[in-house]
C-alpha cells in the first residue's frame, strides 16, 4: 500500500518525521506495510474485528441501556515506543510512583509535607478523594498504591508529558494483552524480524506483587479479585486478570465477616480471603465505614483492614494523591521526599483555587483546557479554543462558583500515529497508559495502552468518548 | 468453589443443553412433517407442549403452525426457553463466571449466541436442517472443549450435573410428545405411520442408530425401554441420571450408597428407581403418568441442589429458585 500521501499535517507523528520520513523505530514497520498488496491493511483490520467480537472483549458504556456491550474498537497499525526513550519512561514513572506513595502514607500519618508547607493543607483536605477513615492506617510494606497506570502524553515538542496519575483502579491492562494476542492472531506477518518487549507476563508479575503485600504470616494467600458485576465498565477486565491469575473473581455478596477475617462463601462452607485486589471504588468498599447506600462492598471491611487482617489493593484513600490539583505539586513533593527533580514533566498546569492562577485562567479560557479535579474518563473536560462563547461562560461562572473544582493547562498538541480511515491511513492523536505493579520493588511493564481519538482531529481519547486502541511496541 | 460460580456454571451448561434439545425437537419435527404431508399438519401443537410452555405460547402466537411454532422455540426473546433465550441465559451466567472457564469455553459460547442472534431469520427458516445443525454442532463443541481442557473439579462437576439433569428431563419430554399426539388407535399400532413416528422419537435424540444395534426392529416397548432406561446409551434418563449422581458425589466426597445431603438422597432414589424399573412396567403405570411423577422427582432434585449449593444466603423470595427450570408443571 501507499504511504506517500500521508500528512504529518505539522504535529508530531509517532511514525513518520517532519518531511514524512520513517522514523528510525518505525522504519521497518513502514517497509513492511508499503508491501502489502492494496486492501490487504483493511481485510486484517476487518480479520481483527472479528476476532475482538467472538473473543467477546467489550466495555459497557454508561448512559446507555445497562448491560450494552461494546466491542472494543481496535487499530491494527501498532504504536511503536523507542526502547532508549522508554527507559527513560520507566525510570520517570518510578520515580514518581514511589514519591506519590510517600505522599500517601505521609498524609494519612505525620503529615510532614503539609507541616512543612509544601503542599497546603487545605488542598489536601478538600480533595473529594481525601477519606478521613484513613487517617492512621499503615498498610503491609507501607505500599497503597499497588497497580497504577499513569496517562502521559506526547506535545508537539516531542516529549513526554504526565497528563494524569491513576492511582485508585486504573483499567485498561488487559486490553494491552488483549490487543497484542489480536495482533498475534490476525497480522503476525507484521511482526517477523522486530524485537518487541512482551507484555504477557502481566497477570504473572500481578499475581506475584498481590501475594507478596498479603497480611504478614500468610501461607500461601487467598488472592481474589472483588468486582462491581457484569454491569460494570471494566468487567471483561476484572474477569480477564481473575482468569488469567488463577483466582475467584468476587462480587461483595460473595464475601462475608466471620471470626474477624474476610471469608467467601463457597460450595464447601467458608473460605478465608487474604487479598482482595478491589476493583470498586473507594467508598463502596463497606456501608458500615463508607456510604452507607453501598450495596457492592462488604460490611465490617474496613475493620478487619485495620486490624491488618486482609490487604486491599490498592489501598484506600489513594485518590487524594491523584487529584488534579495535588497534581500540579507532584514535582515538589519529588523534590521533597527524593531530593531529585522529576524525570517526567508536569504539564504546566494552574490551580484555580490559588487566586493568581484564577486570574489568569479566567482571562485566558478561550486558550486552555479546563478540567474538573474530581471527574476521570474525559468527562467535564472544556477545551478552550474549541468552545462556543456560550460554553466558555457557563465554565467561567463554574470556575468562580467553585475554585477548588478545577484546574486548567495549555493546549497540548498530541502526537498522532496513522490510523486506518476507509481504506487509507490519517494521523490520530493518541496518548500512553503504561502499568506500573508495586509489591517488593516497582515494576513497569515495557508497553502500554495506547488510547487513540478515531474522530478527526478530536483530543478525547477515552473509549466512552469515541476513542479506539492501538498494540503499543516498545522495541527491546 | 464459590456457591454463585457453582450456581452459573451449571445453569450455563443447562441451558446449553436445553438449546440443543429444542433444536433437536425441531429438526425431527420438520422432518416428520415431510414424511407425512398435510394430514399431521396439527403435529406442531405437541412440540410446544414438550417443552411445556403452552401458556406463553398461546399468549404469544395463538395457534399452532410451523412458522409460529418455529419462531416460538428459536428466535423469541419473549419465550425463555427459545435456542436464542437459552444462549443469551447461558452467555451471560457464562460471563459472570468468565475468570473460571478456560477462554476457549468462552469464546465458543460467545459466537454460539452471536451466529443465533445475528442468524437471518427467512434464511433459516428455509434452511432449518442446516441452521439447527449448526446448533446442535456448536453444542456439542462446547461440551467437547469442556471435556479436554477442563480439570475434573467442582466446576467441572457441576456443570456435568447440570448438563445430565436437563438432558435426563428432555429425553422424557421427547417421550411425552407420544402421549399428547403420537397415540394411535389401535388398529394404528405397527402401521408404517407408527413405525416412523416412534423412529423420529428416536432420532430427535439421536438414538435410532443405537437401538437398531441392541434392538433390530422398533416395538413401542423397546423405544420407551431404550430412551428411559437403557445403561449405556449417553442419552437414555438413566444413563444421564446416573452421570449426575456421580458427578454429586464427586462434589460432596460421599461414598457409593451413602449420601450426606437430601440433594443425594433424592438422586440416589431416583437412579436406583430407574436401576429397577422395566420397560414393562412404565407401560402398566402408563407412559404419560410414569412421566409425570419423573417430572416431579427431578424437580425435587433440582431444588435440592440449589438449597445445599447455591442458596448460600436467605433469599427474599422464600428460597426460590433463582433461575428457570424447564417450566414443566
Amino acid at each position: 500500500m501507499r504511504l506517500a500521501n500521508y500528512q504529518t499535517d505539522g504535529f508530531y507523528d509517532e511514525m513518520f518525521d517532519e518531511s514524512g520520513i520513517p522514523r528510525p523505530r518505525a522504519d521497518a514497520l513502514a517497509k513492511r506495510l508499503t508491501a502489502l498488496s492494496d486492501g490487504e491493511l483493511v481485510r486484517r483490520q476487518k480479520a481483527a474485528d472479528l476476532t475482538l467480537l467472538n473473543m467477546g472483549i467489550t466495555f459497557a458504556v454508561y448512559g446507555h441501556e445497562a448491560g450494552t456491550e461494546k466491542v472494543w474498537p481496535f487499530d491494527i497499525v501498532p504504536r511503536i515506543v523507542d526502547g532508549t526513550e522508554f527507559d527513560t519512561i520507566q525510570r520517570g514513572l518510578r520515580q514518581r510512583i514511589f514519591a506519590l506513595n510517600l505522599f500517601i502514607d505521609d498524609v494519612y500519618n505525620e503529615q510532614r509535607i503539609l507541616k512543612d508547607g509544601i503542599v497546603p493543607f487545605e488542598l489536601v483536605f478538600s480533595a473529594s478523594c481525601y477519606l478521613e477513615q484513613c487517617v492512621g492506617l499503615k498498610p503491609p510494606g507501607g505500599v497503597w498504591c499497588h497497580v497504577v497506570g499513569t496517562d502521559l502524553v506526547r506535545d508537539g515538542d516531542g516529549k513526554f508529558y504526565v497528563l494524569e496519575d491513576n492511582l485508585r483502579c486504573p483499567s485498561g491492562v488487559s486490553y494491552v494483552i488483549e490487543n497484542r494476542e489480536v495482533m498475534k492472531r490476525t497480522f503476525p506477518q507484521i511482526f517477523g524480524g522486530l524485537r518487541i518487549q512482551p507484555v504477557e507476563d502481566y497477570p504473572e508479575r500481578l499475581l506475584e506483587t498481590l501475594q507478596h503485600v498479603a497480611p504478614p504470616n500468610t501461607q500461601s494467600p487467598n488472592v481474589v479479585v472483588l468486582t462491581p458485576g457484569i454491569y460494570n465498565s471494566a468487567y471483561f477486565e476484572h474477569s480477564f486478570l481473575a482468569q488469567q491469575m488463577g483466582v475467584e473473581l468476587v462480587e461483595g455478596s460473595d464475601l462475608v465477616i466471620s471470626d474477624g477475617y474476610v471469608c467467601m462463601r463457597t460450595t464447601r462452607g467458608l473460605q478465608r480471603v487474604d487479598v482482595i485486589y478491589r476493583r470498586i471504588d473507594d467508598t463502596f468498599l463497606d456501608p458500615k465505614c463508607f456510604r452507607p447506600d453501598s450495596t457492592l462492598g462488604v460490611p465490617g471491611l474496613m475493620e478487619v483492614y485495620r486490624k491488618g487482617r486482609v490487604t486491599l489493593a490498592n489501598a484506600p484513600g489513594t485518590g487524594v494523591a491523584d487529584d488534579k490539583a495535588i497534581y500540579a505539586y507532584v514535582p515538589r513533593i519529588i523534590k521533597y521526599y527524593l531530593g531529585e527533580d522529576p524525570i517526567l514533566n508536569n504539564v504546566p498546569t494552574h490551580i484555580c483555587s490559588e487566586q493568581d492562577d484564577l486570574q489568569y485562567v479566567l482571562r485566558n479560557l478561550s486558550k486552555l483546557v479546563i478540567k474538573p479535579t474530581n471527574e476521570s474518563g474525559g468527562y467535564g473536560i472544556v477545551i478552550g479554543p474549541r468552545a462556543t462563547a456560550e460554553e466558555l461562560a457557563k465554565c467561567a461562572d463554574q470556575i468562580r462558583a467553585n475554585p477548588r473544582n478545577y484546574i486548567a493547562q495549555p493546549m497540548l498538541a498530541l502526537s498522532r500515529v496513522p490510523t486506518i480511515v476507509d481504506d487509507h491511513l490519517e494521523g490520530r492523536h493518541v496518548d500512553l497508559r503504561p502499568y506500573m505493579l508495586y509489591g517488593k520493588d516497582i515494576f513497569v511493564l515495557p508497553g502500554g495502552l495506547t488510547r487513540v481519538a478515531l474522530r478527526k482531529g478530536s483530543l478525547i481519547v477515552n473509549s466512552s468518548q469515541g476513542g479506539g486502541s492501538k498494540d503499543t511496541w516498545v522495541l527491546a | 468453589m464459590l456457591s454463585r460460580v457453582a450456581d452459573s456454571v451449571f445453569w450455563l451448561s443447562r441451558y446449553v443443553e436445553r438449546a440443543e434439545n429444542v433444536a433437536r425437537f425441531l429438526d425431527v419435527n420438520m422432518h416428520m412433517t415431510l414424511d407425512l404431508g398435510d394430514s399431521v399438519s396439527q403435529q406442531w401443537e405437541p412440540l410446544v407442549a414438550t417443552t411445556g410452555d403452552n401458556e406463553v405460547f398461546a399468549e404469544r402466537h395463538g395457534r399452532a403452525n410451523r412458522d409460529s411454532v418455529w419462531q416460538f422455540l428459536t428466535f423469541d426473546h419473549k419465550n425463555p426457553n427459545s435456542i436464542v433465550s437459552c444462549l443469551y441465559s447461558a452467555r451471560e451466567n457464562a460471563r459472570t463466571i468468565r475468570g473460571s472457564l478456560p477462554s476457549e469455553v468462552w469464546e465458543e459460547l460467545n459466537k454460539f449466541y452471536l451466529f443465533v442472534r445475528g442468524a437471518d431469520v427467512p434464511n433459516a427458516l428455509e434452511n432449518t436442517t442446516q441452521f439447527l445443525g449448526e446448533v446442535k454442532r456448536y453444542s456439542q463443541l462446547l461440551v467437547g472443549i469442556m471435556e479436554s481442557l477442563m480439570s475434573r473439579n467442582e466446576a467441572w462437576h457441576f456443570s456435568r450435573m447440570g448438563r445430565n439433569l436437563e438432558r435426563a428431563d428432555k429425553t422424557s419430554r421427547i417421550l411425552d410428545v407420544k402421549y399428547f399426539i403420537l397415540l394411535p388407535t389401535t388398529s394404528e399400532v405397527g402401521t408404517p405411520l407408527d413405525v416412523i413416528q416412534w423412529s423420529a422419537l428416536l432420532k430427535s435424540a439421536s438414538a435410532l442408530e443405537m437401538y437398531r444395534r441392541v434392538r433390530g426392529r422398533i416395538a413401542p416397548e423397546h423405544v420407551v425401554g431404550f430412551l428411559m432406561l437403557d445403561r449405556d446409551f449417553p442419552r437414555s434418563v438413566r444413563y444421564c441420571l446416573s452421570r449426575a449422581e456421580e458427578s454429586l458425589r464427586a462434589v460432596t466426597g460421599s461414598s457409593e450408597g451413602t449420601y450426606q445431603l437430601k440433594a443425594e438422597k433424592l438422586l440416589g432414589r431416583l437412579r436406583s428407581d430407574f436401576e429397577f424399573t422395566q420397560s414393562s412396567d412404565i407401560i402398566q403405570a402408563g407412559l404419560h403418568e410414569f412421566i409425570d411423577h419423573f417430572q416431579l422427582c427431578l424437580n425435587e432434585v433440582d431444588a435440592a441442589i440449589f438449597n445445599s449449593f447455591f442458596a448460600t444466603q436467605p433469599v427474599a423470595n422464600g428460597g426460590e429458585q433463582s433461575q428457570s427450570s424447564s417450566t414443566a408443571e
